[in-house]
């Protein structure tokens, strides 16, 4: 057990994992492409049109995967943010700095995505239902977060400011869910039933589960991409970054 | 006890020393209540539909504005690494300091509000539970500001970011606290979003400070 | 098998700009966040090797 504990404590520092995730990013961008090529193809090849909504359901492909990934990757770069409080490990922050963009961005497409759902479906771009206007303060909170750590210069002040928002912001996210849901109901006026079909067809899960899986692997692949990035930036002045090959030759 | 009573006497003390601070916030909520009606056209009805939407908007705007001078000047002349090293727990300072905010910039647009809610068209018995949604949201204003003035203390551009940070998390406060008068009139009954904002108030008193004095250590270390 | 031709893939059961809007910003994204990130990397080991050199004339 012990010896476990320390092989996790040596990969948490950003020496042994700067080469470690340069290794890991290939494969993940391999699963990407792989899982990607296989969705893609269930969603415009395999899933039947939809009865009522037609060929214009298929953007669920991407939506419903996007707006997944981007409450999941805010949970995930809390639970950095956590650990980096608690434990003081530099890796932490970091990776909570990385994630961070990803996860904008995936509230983007989904809010994107459900913009280009809303209008053939409902007839506007833009409905205050319950669950987009959460996607939208869930946006809201990532700019936050990147605004807070861009505007701190000293990278472990930035990083432990930026932990304390992120967990303020993960306590806070279920309350405006709710309360974003209460007022909805309240102002019947405006909500539209987003409720599945029950008789959503099977090839369609399948197509939302795999589609789910490449956005998963694409963004622990660009994470990665950038906390190797954000690393380099942030121990220029070591021994280990000026004996990497890729600075020596 | 006697410490957070202290900070309070004495932050209460220096905002009367600095009158036009509180002030200016007070007519910005008073200034920007009365440019709707100005920009929407003064059909009664129309103005008491939207009048707590408008009322709670602008006191969440207006707060945004004294937040800044929570811990700056404190920061600023070292009182505040002072409050840190003292043997006084933190959160109790803290909390005192947020107090007295409140008294400066919540309490008076809780006794303004309703004047200004006249000027909207609500009667009598919308005007009070106004109040009461006030009394219980604007401590809740505070709690939650202090988190992001202590996060942002020193930082470039701080006054703007602060907004970006806690505007977001001020969602379910304008929300309840509009709520309830709009259910009110409605005739449904303000009881269930009053009492959904008096918890938030209570888990925002307990958890609020905590978080304060963690990212005001973080600030100043 | 969903469509008859290629022309009717497109067309999406005019659903086209919808469908097609929603997923070529999506597919844009994707592309330029990694070109981006890539960038980011390429920049500061640049700066860093261009430090190296700079070491070494001074020791020189």
């Amino acid at each position: 057990m012990s010896n476990r504990l320390i092989n996790w404590f040596k990969f948490a520092s950003p020496q042994s994992f700067y080469p470690l995730a340069g290794r890991m990013i290939p494969w993940f961008w391999a699963l990407t492409a792989v899982f990607g090529a296989i969705g893609l193809w269930i969603s415009f090849f395999v899933a039947p049109t939809d009865a009522v909504q037609g060929e214009g359901y298929r953007i669920i492909f991407i939506h419903v995967p996007a707006s997944w990934m981007s409450m999941f990757i805010y949970l995930v770069m809390a639970a950095w943010a956590g650990l980096g409080l608690a434990l003081n490990t530099r890796l932490s922050g970091m990776m909570a700095q990385a994630l961070a963009p990803t996860g904008a961005l995936m509230a983007f497409i989904s809010l994107w995505t459900g913009a280009f759902w809303g209008k053939p479906m409902w007839g506007t771009w833009w409905v205050w239902d319950a669950r987009l206007t959460s996607e939208l303060i869930l946006f809201f909170l990532y700019i936050g977060f990147i605004a807070l750590q861009a505007a701190i210069d000293d990278p472990r002040r930035a990083d432990k400011a930026g932990a304390v928002m992120a967990l303020v912001g993960v306590v806070n996210v279920p309350i405006i869910y709710f309360s974003v849901k209460w007022w909805n109901t309240l102002h019947q006026g405006a909500s539209v039933s987003m409720t599945k079909s029950p008789s959503m067809a099977q090839t369609m899960l399948w197509g939302m589960l795999v589609m789910a899986l490449c956005f998963w692997m694409y963004s622990i692949a660009v994470a990665l991409m950038r906390v190797r990035a954000i690393i380099l930036e942030r121990e220029t002045h070591t021994e280990w970054v000026r004996e990497l090959p890729e600075v020596k030759e | 006890m006697s410490a957070f009573l202290a900070i309070v006497r004495r932050d209460l003390l220096l905002a009367m020393r600095r009158k036009s601070e509180v002030l200016t916030a007070l007519f910005f909520f008073i200034i920007v209540v009365s440019l709707f009606p100005l920009g929407i056209g003064p059909e009664p009805a129309l103005l008491k539909k939207i009048a707590p939407g408008i009322l709670w908007v602008a006191a969440l705007l207006s707060t945004m504005l004294s937040l800044n001078r929570l811990f700056a000047t404190d920061h600023a002349d070292g009182t505040l690494e002072q409050l840190v090293l003292s043997p006084t727990p933190l959160g109790l300072l803290v909390a005192g300091k947020i107090g007295a905010h409140w008294l400066t910039s919540g309490l008076p647009l809780v006794l303004l509000a309703p004047v200004l809610g006249l000027q909207f068209d609500l009667d009598t018995s919308a005007l009070g539970i106004l109040v009461v949604a006030l009394l219980l949201g604007t401590p809740l204003l505070s709690l939650i500001g202090a988190i992001g003035a202590a996060l942002t203390l020193g930082v470039r551009g701080g006054g703007v970011l602060l907004s970006l940070l806690v505007l977001p998390l001020y969602i379910p406060a304008l929300i309840f606290g509009a709520g309830a008068v709009e259910a009110h009139i409605s005739g449904l009954g303000a009881t269930g979003h009053l009492s959904l904002l008096a918890a938030l108030l209570a888990l925002a008193a307990f958890f609020a400070p905590w978080a304060t004095t963690a990212a005001l250590r973080i600030a100043l270390e | 098998m969903n469509w008859g031709s290629p022309a009717e893939f497109f067309a999406m059961g005019g659903y086209a700009l919808y469908v097609w809007g929603s997923f070529v910003v999506c597919a844009a994204i994707m592309v330029m966040e990694p070109i981006l990130a890539r960038k980011r990397q390429k920049d500061i080991l640049r700066t860093l090797r261009r430090e190296r050199i700079a070491e070494e004339l001074d020791n020189q």
